[in-house]
């Protein structure tokens, strides 16, 4: 993302004016703090991710704690873990059922690139299937790194053009 | 010792049909015809024997070079703390053998898994289906002349655009 | 076109669980057929994490794949480390130096305590004990902790090498260690008086998914799940390897096989290995290197700092993370002979010989090549008989590589398990049985 120029934002996302920022900047704002996930946890990483979600690490910190089992509930879709060729209709048919806005978040080497496993089963990289938003690198990544996720997607959010219904069309 | 008198009751009752297969490692290997599998595998998981466990159940492949598949047994005896291993060669015409699953349960996933991997047939098997791979997947992938990145992806794959 | 669809009778409800599901953690598909409340038949179906282990092993050389083993049972790498360790030691005949293989014992003992953490964890979660999952979490963070201060890794450690081990132990280990025991020990205690008696806990899993003995030992059962059956085989008894001969602990043993009985076994089994490791420390030979534990190293910013006023010294701490000069430590750790193992740093980086023993243990066509033959060999897991079963050609690849999974067989027999009981009684026998997606669909 890097730092974003005020006036170039304003005017990029300005649509409306000087409101239609500010009610940008408040949905980001409400929308960065309170992630819903969905955990798609197949493989390794999953180990981490438990150690991430529990006390040790704590990401409800980040107000990501809210887990949910239903893919229509999720804002973001944590995919953590290897995503083989039989899983990767699954993994589309979920990311299908989200609503929008969503954000997905790639977990570990085998779900960025398909990692150490460069065979006939391995899908290499989720973004062959869905849209990513964050990359976490690392086999698996380190609970920090995760945590270091959030944190830039959480950015990311803040710093987006947010939808909403009221805004003036074009 | 204790590896000979196994072998030595196979021999007695299967007279010519057990060939033992001397191991550098101490090992108990005894190769036999795919056709007296049954009534070894039998002998074998009852009394004097007792290998009431099936340990493993795999396959190699020599296709390029013997022009047959290896089917491989280890199987495990509770009370006399045993292991045997018992090879039976699958020639390339007649990709059959017989399933071990009225014996051993856990042979059932064990030969759908050889199935799905070489593409062996199994005699009898209530399920033969594939285990691991997906249905429409082509091709055997853990025989040899499959190659390790051939792709069959079951979803059509997104382009990347920026 | 499924089994259980041709099976099934009409007026009854197919349901369809996983492969992502909450319960179902890894992936797996069990297609139910449902009367009412009750499970009349099921299927299941795996392979969602099937990711050619086997096949890509056959294109590595027996060095380079050992980090694939770490990513079979994720919860104890290290074991699944030594089983392909130990496969290839008995196919080469060799045998790690003493000091290793107290190491190895403290460290496998170290991943089964925190493989049984993670899967009475989910177990437990799934019922709704989710203080019980928050307290075996805190306990396996400690012992991560301890591991990674030996082995620089987490999860997937590859510390376990053809040989030996990687690395010593930190100078400082026990610190770590007796905090990581004395947290596990707490947190047992806690659990034990939270679940033994609790009355929600019981009626949920006493005599659900009953295995009889017969039944366990005819589908392979291995592990904490044989033995709560009631059936005494454990592979460090029966079979003893590295220097569990000298070690003095119980086969814990349920009766009548059911979760409970799994549950019980899997806490008990922790007990145990709690007090190998305090044996094996207890009995460990002393370090013989000059410098003590872990040879002294200058560590690398230091020694920039030190060639910049004066001549760099020789032994340079090469790599940081694990322990200072590799050769004093060697002797301890590693077998001797070059043929099996990665020549110190030192050497490599100061004189050519030892470059040149460098490039030729990694060199394709070169390095460890075991003489023609079949190995079978098997150290007991997290979940039971973890074994390796390799042919070797005689090149500096495996022919053939195949893993004998614990859990394989034991989620084999889940579809007879669940037969009959409850939908919700599904889901703490299939946390019980520990079903690991990257050792069962390897």
């Amino acid at each position: 993302m890097g730092k974003i120029k005020p006036r170039a934002y304003y005017r990029e996302t300005l649509n409306g004016g000087f409101i239609a920022t500010k009610i940008n900047y408040m949905l980001g704002w409400g929308r960065k703090y309170s992630l819903f996930h969905y955990p798609f946890i197949t493989a390794c990483c999953g180990m981490e991710y438990m150690s991430a979600a529990c006390a040790h690490w704590d990401f409800d910190r980040f107000g990501v704690g809210m887990t949910t089992f239903s893919p229509r509930q999720a804002d973001m879709l944590f995919v953590v873990g290897t995503i083989s060729q039989k899983e990767a209709p699954v993994l589309k048919t979920v990311y299908e059922q989200m609503c929008e806005p969503n954000w997905v978040i790639a977990c570990g080497a085998c779900a960025v690139s398909g990692g150490i496993y460069d065979n006939y089963a391995v899908v290499q990289g989720i973004d062959k299937i869905i849209p990513v938003d964050v990359f976490i690198p690392g086999c698996p990544p380190r609970p920090e790194t995760i945590l270091n996720a959030i944190e830039k997607l959480q950015d990311k959010i803040q710093h987006q053009k947010q939808d909403w219904k009221w805004k003036i069309k074009k | 010792m204790e590896n000979k008198k196994v072998i030595d009751a196979l021999t007695k009752a299967f007279p010519g049909k057990v060939t033992e297969v001397p191991d550098r490692l101490g090992d108990t290997i005894v190769r036999i015809e795919k056709d007296d599998l049954l009534i070894i595998m039998d002998f074998l998981k009852n009394r004097p024997c007792e290998f009431t466990m099936l340990l493993d159940l795999t396959c190699v492949d020599y296709l390029s070079s013997k022009g047959c598949f290896e089917m491989v047994y280890h199987l495990f005896s509770i009370s006399s703390n045993k292991r045997i291993r018992i090879k039976s060669e699958v020639r390339k015409n007649e990709l059959d053998i017989d399933s071990l699953s009225d014996l051993w349960k856990n042979a059932n996933w064990l030969e759908r898994e050889v199935f799905d991997m070489f593409g062996i047939n199994f005699k009898g098997h209530p399920d033969m289906r594939r285990l691991f791979m997906y249905e429409g997947f082509e091709g055997y992938p853990l025989c040899k002349d499959y190659p390790l990145r051939k792709r069959q992806p079951k979803i059509p794959l997104r382009k990347i655009t920026k | 076109m499924n089994r259980i669809q041709k099976e099934a009778r009409k007026e009854s409800l197919l349901i369809n669980m996983g492969p992502s599901h909450p319960a179902m953690h890894g992936t797996i598909r069990i297609m139910l057929e449902l009367d009412g409340e009750v499970v009349k038949n099921s299927e299941v179906e795996v392979g969602y994490l099937h990711r050619g282990f086997e096949k890509t092993c056959e294109h590595k050389t027996y060095f380079n794949l050992l980090p694939y083993t770490d990513r079979l049972n994720y919860v104890s790498p290290l074991i699944n480390n030594l089983a392909y360790v130990m496969t290839m030691e008995k196919m080469l005949e060799i045998e790690a130096p003493e000091r290793a293989q107290y190491i190895r014992v403290i460290m496998s003992e170290f991943s089964r305590i925190s493989d049984h953490l993670t899967a009475l964890a989910a177990m437990t979660m799934e019922c709704g004990a989710f203080t019980v999952f928050l307290y075996y979490i805190q306990a396996r963070e400690e012992i991560w902790n301890f591991i990674e201060q030996t082995t620089g890794a987490r999860m997937t450690t590859s510390y376990i090498r053809i040989g030996g081990v990687r690395a010593d132990l930190h100078p400082d280990f026990k610190g770590l260690m007796d905090k990581a025991i004395k947290v596990t020990r707490r947190v047992l205690k806690d659990v034990k008086g939270l679940l033994n008696k609790n009355k929600i806990w019981i009626d949920r899993t006493r005599d659900v998914a009953v295995a009889n003995p017969e039944m366990a030992v005819n589908y392979g059962f291995t592990g904490p799940c044989l033995r709560a059956s009631g059936v005494s085989y454990d592979v460090r008894k029966a079979h003893p390897y590295l220097v569990y001969d000298q070690l003095e602990f119980e086969v814990p043993l349920g009766d009548k096989g059911d979760n409970f009985d799994r549950y019980m076994v899997r806490m008990k089994e922790m007990e145990q290995s709690l007090k190998i490791i305090e044996q094996a420390v207890e009995k460990m030979p002393a370090s013989s290197s000059r410098a003590g534990l872990m040879a002294k190293g200058i560590e690398p910013d230091e020694a920039i700092k030190a060639s910049r006023t004066k001549k760099a010294e020789e032994r340079v701490n090469l790599s940081p993370n694990l322990q200072g000069s590799e050769k004093d430590v060697r002797p301890d750790i590693l077998v001797k002979g070059k043929k099996y193992t990665v020549p110190p740093k030192e050497d490599t980086y100061t004189n050519i010989e030892g470059l040149i023993n460098h490039f030729k243990f990694f060199m394709s066509g070169h390095g460890i090549r075991p003489p023609k033959g079949d190995v079978y060999f098997s150290v007991e897991g997290g979940n039971g008989e973890l074994g390796f079963y390799i042919v070797s050609d005689g090149t500096d690849k495996p022919y053939r590589l195949h893993l004998r999974a614990p859990c394989f067989h034991i989620v084999s027999a889940l579809e007879e398990m669940i037969k009959g009981h409850y939908i919700a009684d599904i889901i703490p026998t299939f946390g019980s049985t520990n079903m690991i997606g990257g050792e069962l669909d390897r």
